[in-house]
């Protein structure tokens, strides 16, 4: 048991390890050595969590201190771990997905100058990534979330010449900043009701506080776990870039591809989602917070697939493809399917890792180009890259057999069972968005590697298949992305997730999933005979016609759109509405505060108006001290009458 | 606690011998010498304000290392000092600090430097003498006598504009402290002839006379703390201010604005305190959101950073009047934690005006190119700026957000707005400076910074990290202090 402590230790510690190397002492021992100190500090990492999974699959859970943080007033604030089948899956994830991003970038970023700073900062998002996940509280769940958004405002700023990139990277951090604003109020609350921040000891008391009201508006009694969830999903909406608070997402695109899989894709943005699942004994007794969950994972799915059809940049279509899965993850957090929502995160971070690690190959082979107008042909000259991202479309379309497939389905199970308000139009959300996602998975798919090349003479014939460093990650990922999904009887109808995640015995929807859950091939053949299964093969098609057969046809639809398309190609105006109320309004407002209200009010009036009103009066007096002895002499005789006038 | 060591006395009076002696080296014939001996002297006054701490009793809620000699005896003034949890994590940081500033004016002063160096020990002597004064006229006189170091080194050493911002300062805090000396006058008679602080603790005074002595405090400690809306000399006199000055006057010299509510405010006139929370709770939440406002619409660095000051002060003030546990400490943790990131970032400001004798941000951009360690410093002490959870910025924020959520939904609310408005100015200044293209030949000359930079830098990083990461040690000492004083307070005099 100790042994297992020690290791609980290691897993997030190795990377810090590596990180503080390569950032500290990366200039002395150089590139090389700082990737393979990195790289060999990420393998300790991973055999370690798997280590612990094994461990925990024994039924060997673990909640602990590491060391008291601080006390103050009636509470005490802890680091400590909590590791259960939750926490372990996600270390899994979380670390072997870091490992094979460490190993790609050694190709992806050849040759640039921040090299070990690149690496040093994937390591300690790895560390502050597992902090979070193996958090057993609150306030360390904070610090790692707060951290994360730190690297990955960080990342993106990575190459922080371009005005893009250090315009995108705030952006992202602000708005994550807003969410934040909202998840530390739900902390409070959390604290000021149940005196501590512990997971264990607030879940324990959840169910008394369930009817706990709580006046934010004076007269108006709300339900205070209603509030309390409805603020901490904020905090998860700007994580895991929920409308309206989506907005930094596309942007963080301009970081180095590399992360975009694993920070903005993978693991990161589904922190969000992790979060909620593990809060699941709060949300379960507040069907209010469920509602909303469900409508704002609803409009998400929806509203960036339709966006993602729009999109000619190989990596804006695969981040508006992310927004929408996390929809997807959210509706299923809403619907009560947590385990589902767990379980989508886990494949999605397989297959959207290989869309993102082969759209970044991809892009080194046309010498960073990411316009999809611009290529065409690829799959010649780029075999693996070809397959696994193949493989990856699949699996993200919902096509039977592929992991995207079991995870999906099971969502759209899940809301369709689900009687929480607003599942109706969840249901309808993520069963349309299926047709969507096969669309423009497919069209980037037809318009990156089939087809005639369409890019210049010169890059056609530099064209070549990547390096091993980048392929063989590519490889490796493509496996789970092809048959994580087969885990779908054992993780979500087999206990498998035991006490980490609490159902109400309300909501009924995981269990009437179990009851109608025939094993993997079963749920095979009856997809055929359901909606999504058509919906997906017939984006499939819908891909195929458009952009392999009639060619033409897209432009004339754009033309025949009008108005829709340019809603769409803006993305609905939300950037543009949201620098014009919130930017300007907070420069405008800052502004007069100081020019009207510090430098004409306070400074101009009072303090320098007290200065001169000191010194006209200092003028006045001066006056009668003119030196003259009839001046003297006159004001005493008026004095003088003055005087027995009063008395007399 | 009383071992009969002078402790405390030592601690006061080895900075002012030594900036005396710092003095006597003369003209700038002898600058190396001078420097040296600051040097000497700030770290011996280091070294003896550690036993401060080692000797602390922790579970003890008296005054600790007290000393008591009759000074006037007509007047029933004595010296009497003494520490307790509250002012003893502040004699460590203004210790802690006085070395950095010498250092950090090691080349950047060139004239007059022993006259600098000397007054920079004597204050440093001084707060000292602030913090642990238990009699009211000492604390007075070592109050009003800290303000004439600083009014030189910004008339002196300062930028162009200099006697403006010196004078605004003198006048602005001397106005504030008379009525301070009114109430202590009051306060003689009330309680029959005594100038002693802890007598006045407890001494029972009726609900009028306590709101009119608590105005008075008020004055004296607002304008130091700042509080909106008596800040508006603090932005003046930083910009004008070397950058030694604008280090000690954020990181020190604000905090006994602080100091004196707890000292005075809160305990000698508790019914008063909690009668006017309502207005010090506005005051402070006006201070947080308004401050923040302005402080994104600076063009000039300091200025930007002093109005972050006034922001992040905010919660000082705001911490102290909600009267729970949570407030009071975050509070302090806010004081301490302000000293040190405060004292970075007008550093980080100094080392860029040493090179390019400008503060303008639009002077400004791609600073990370031609100096990238500096950049990844200025980014640690940036991000503690905007108070990122594991650095010292987070806990007090932290601490006085979870206090406000207690006593009102609303109030944590407007605190919590510091989470984006913090970043917002802090990260747009940080994006402007030192992201991008090198923006001029001027910025394509920058060297980046020497190993002396470099040692200041990381000193003030391992603080903010430390207090980040393990607020602990910081809060063990203050809390028997703090319980007492909630307990007096809750218990009034009426």
């Amino acid at each position: 048991m100790k042994e297992m402590q020690s290791l609980y230790l290691l897993v997030p510690l190795a990377p810090l390890v590596g990180a503080l190397i390569a950032g500290l002492l990366g200039r002395v021992i150089g590139p090389t050595w700082s990737h393979r100190a990195t790289i060999g500090l990420m393998i300790v990492c991973v055999v370690a969590s798997v280590t612990v999974f094994m461990d925990v699959l024994q039924g060997n859970t673990y909640n602990g201190t590491v060391y008291t943080w601080m006390i103050t007033g009636d509470a005490r604030f802890e680091i400590g771990f909590l590791i259960d089948q939750l926490s372990a899956t996600m270390m899994v994830v979380v670390s072997f997905v870091s490992l094979m991003v460490h190993i790609y970038t050694i190709g992806y970023m050849h040759n640039d100058p921040g090299y070990q700073r690149f690496f040093s900062y994937i390591s300690l998002f790895t560390f502050s990534m597992l902090m979070l996940v193996m958090a057993n509280n609150f306030l360390q769940l904070f610090f790692g979330w707060e951290a994360v958004g730190l690297v990955s405002y960080l990342l993106i700023g990575f190459w922080f010449t371009r005005p893009t990139a250090v315009y995108a990277n705030m952006k992202a951090f602000l708005v994550n900043r807003v969410g934040d604003f909202g998840f530390l109020l739900g902390i409070g609350l959390v604290l000021m009701y149940f005196g501590t921040l512990d997971y264990a000891s607030v879940f324990s008391q959840a169910p008394q506080l369930a009817h706990q009201t709580i006046e934010i508006i004076p007269g108006s009694p709300w339900m205070l776990l209603s509030v309390t969830c409805i603020l901490l999903f904020v905090g998860a909406m700007g994580k895991s870039a929920q409308f309206p608070l989506h907005v930094w997402l596309p942007d963080s695109m301009e970081g180095p591809t590399p992360i975009s899989a694993l920070i903005h894709a993978a693991t990161m943005v589904t922190a969000g989602i992790f979060m909620v699942a593990r809060m699941s004994p709060l949300f379960e007794l507040s069907d209010t917070a469920l509602s909303v969950i469900l409508v704002i994972g609803g409009i998400t799915t929806l509203s960036m697939a339709l966006v993602a059809i729009v999109q000619n940049d190989i990596k804006r279509v695969v981040a508006y493809s992310t927004l929408s899965q996390l929809g997807y993850m959210t509706v299923a957090l809403g619907a009560s399917a947590y385990s589902v929502a767990v379980f989508h995160l886990m494949t999605h971070a397989f297959f959207k890792a290989v869309l993102f690690l082969g759209a970044g190959s991809v892009i080194i082979a046309m010498h960073h180009e990411q316009d999809m107008r611009k290529m065409g042909g690829l799959k010649k000259y780029m075999p693996i890259t070809y397959w696994t991202m193949f493989m990856a479309a699949l699996a993200s379309s919902g096509v039977p057999g592929f992991s995207g497939f079991f995870s999906k389905d099971a969502i759209i199970e899940a809301v369709h069972f689900a009687d929480i308000p607003g599942s109706g139009f969840a249901y309808f959300c993520v069963l349309s968005t299926v047709f969507i996602t096969a669309l423009y998975t497919f069209r980037l798919v037809f318009m990156t590697f089939h087809g005639k090349p369409r890019m210049d003479h010169h890059t056609e014939e530099h064209l070549h298949e990547s390096p091993w460093v980048v392929t063989l990650p590519l490889t490796i990922l493509a496996i789970p992305t092809i048959c994580a999904g087969w885990l779908i009887g054992p993780m979500l109808f087999g206990g498998y997730f035991g006490e980490a995640i609490y159902f109400s015995p309300q909501h009924g929807a995981v269990a009437q999933m179990a009851a109608e859950f025939h094993g993997v091939v079963g749920m095979m053949t009856h997809s055929l005979s359901t909606a999504p299964f058509w919906l997906s093969i017939g984006g499939i098609f819908t891909a195929w016609y458009l952009y392999m057969v009639r060619t033409d046809l897209p432009a004339k639809i754009k033309q025949a759109a009008g108005p829709l398309f340019i809603l769409l190609d803006r993305k609905y105006f939300i950037d543009e509405f949201y620098s014009w109320l919130f930017a300007g309004g907070a420069r405008a407002l800052g502004a007069g505060l100081w020019k009207i209200g510090d430098v004409k009010v306070i400074d101009g009036f009072v303090v320098n108006g007290t200065a001169r009103m000191v010194g006209l009066t200092a003028v006045l007096v001066r006056r009668f001290q003119s030196g003259y002895i009839y001046h003297y002499a006159f004001t005493m005789i008026v004095g003088v009458f003055v005087l027995i006038s009063l008395w007399s | 606690m009383s071992s009969g060591f002078p402790l405390l006395s030592l601690i006061i009076w080895l900075p002012i011998i030594a900036g005396i002696a710092v003095l006597a080296t003369g003209g700038d014939r002898n600058a190396s010498m001078a420097r040296w001996l600051a040097l000497a002297g700030s770290i011996a006054g280091l070294l003896v304000a550690f036993p401060l701490y080692s000797g602390f009793d922790v579970l003890m809620g008296d005054m600790q290392f007290v000393e008591y000699h009759p000074w006037i005896e007509h007047f029933n003034i004595h010296y009497h000092l003494g520490v307790d949890g509250i002012a003893m994590p502040l004699i460590l940081l203004n210790c802690f600090t006085t070395p950095l500033v010498v250092i950090a004016g090691w080349q950047v002063i060139s004239n007059r430097v022993s006259q600098y160096m000397g007054a920079l020990l004597i204050m440093s002597g001084i707060v000292n003498g602030v913090f642990s004064s238990l009699d009211a006229i000492l604390f007075y006189a070592f109050w009003e006598a800290s303000l004439i170091p600083m009014f030189l080194i910004i008339g002196i050493w300062g930028g162009p504009n200099r006697v403006y911002a010196a004078i605004k300062f003198f006048l602005y805090t001397l106005l504030g402290s008379l009525l301070m000396l009114v109430a202590f006058i009051y306060l003689y008679r009330a309680s029959g002839g005594s100038f002693s602080i802890q007598d006045y603790h407890k001494l029972p005074l009726p609900l009028a006379p306590q709101i009119l002595i608590f105005i008075a405090f008020l004055l004296a400690f607002a304008v130091k703390v700042p509080m909106w809306p008596v800040h508006t000399w603090l932005p003046d006199a930083h910009v004008e201010a070397p950058t030694g000055g604008s280090v000690v006057l954020a990181a020190i010299l604000l905090k006994l604005g602080g100091y004196g509510f707890l000292r005075f405010s809160l305990p000698i006139v508790p019914d008063a305190s909690q009668y006017l929370s309502g207005m010090m709770i506005t005051l402070s939440l006006i201070g947080v959101v308004y401050i923040g406002l302005v402080a994104l619409m600076q063009a000039d660095m300091k200025k930007l950073i002093a109005y972050s000051s006034v922001s992040h002060m905010g919660f000082v003030t705001l911490g102290f009047f909600l009267f729970n546990a949570y407030g009071i400490e975050g509070a302090m943790v806010q004081m301490i934690s302000h000293g040190f990131i405060s004292a970075a970032m007008f550093l980080c400001v100094g080392v860029m005006y040493d090179r390019l004798h400008s503060r303008q941000i639009a002077d400004y951009g791609g600073v990370a190119n031609k100096m990238p360690v500096f950049a990844a410093f200025f980014m640690l002490f940036a991000m503690a700026n905007a108070g990122l959870p594991g650095t010292s910025g987070f806990v007090g924020e932290f601490m006085v957000i979870m206090a406000a959520i207690k006593v009102n939904f609303w109030y944590a609310f407007l605190a919590a707005t510091t989470l984006i408005f913090g970043a917002a100015y802090t990260l747009w200044m940080y994006k402007r400076v030192v992201f991008g293209a090198v923006a001029n030949p001027a910025v394509e000359s920058l060297k980046d910074i020497n190993h002396r930079e470099i040692f200041i830098l990381t000193i003030l990083a391992a603080a903010v990290l430390w207090m980040g990461v393990y607020p602990m040690p910081f809060t063990e000492v203050m809390h028997t202090t703090v319980d007492d004083l909630l307990a007096h307070v809750a218990r009034g005099k009426l």
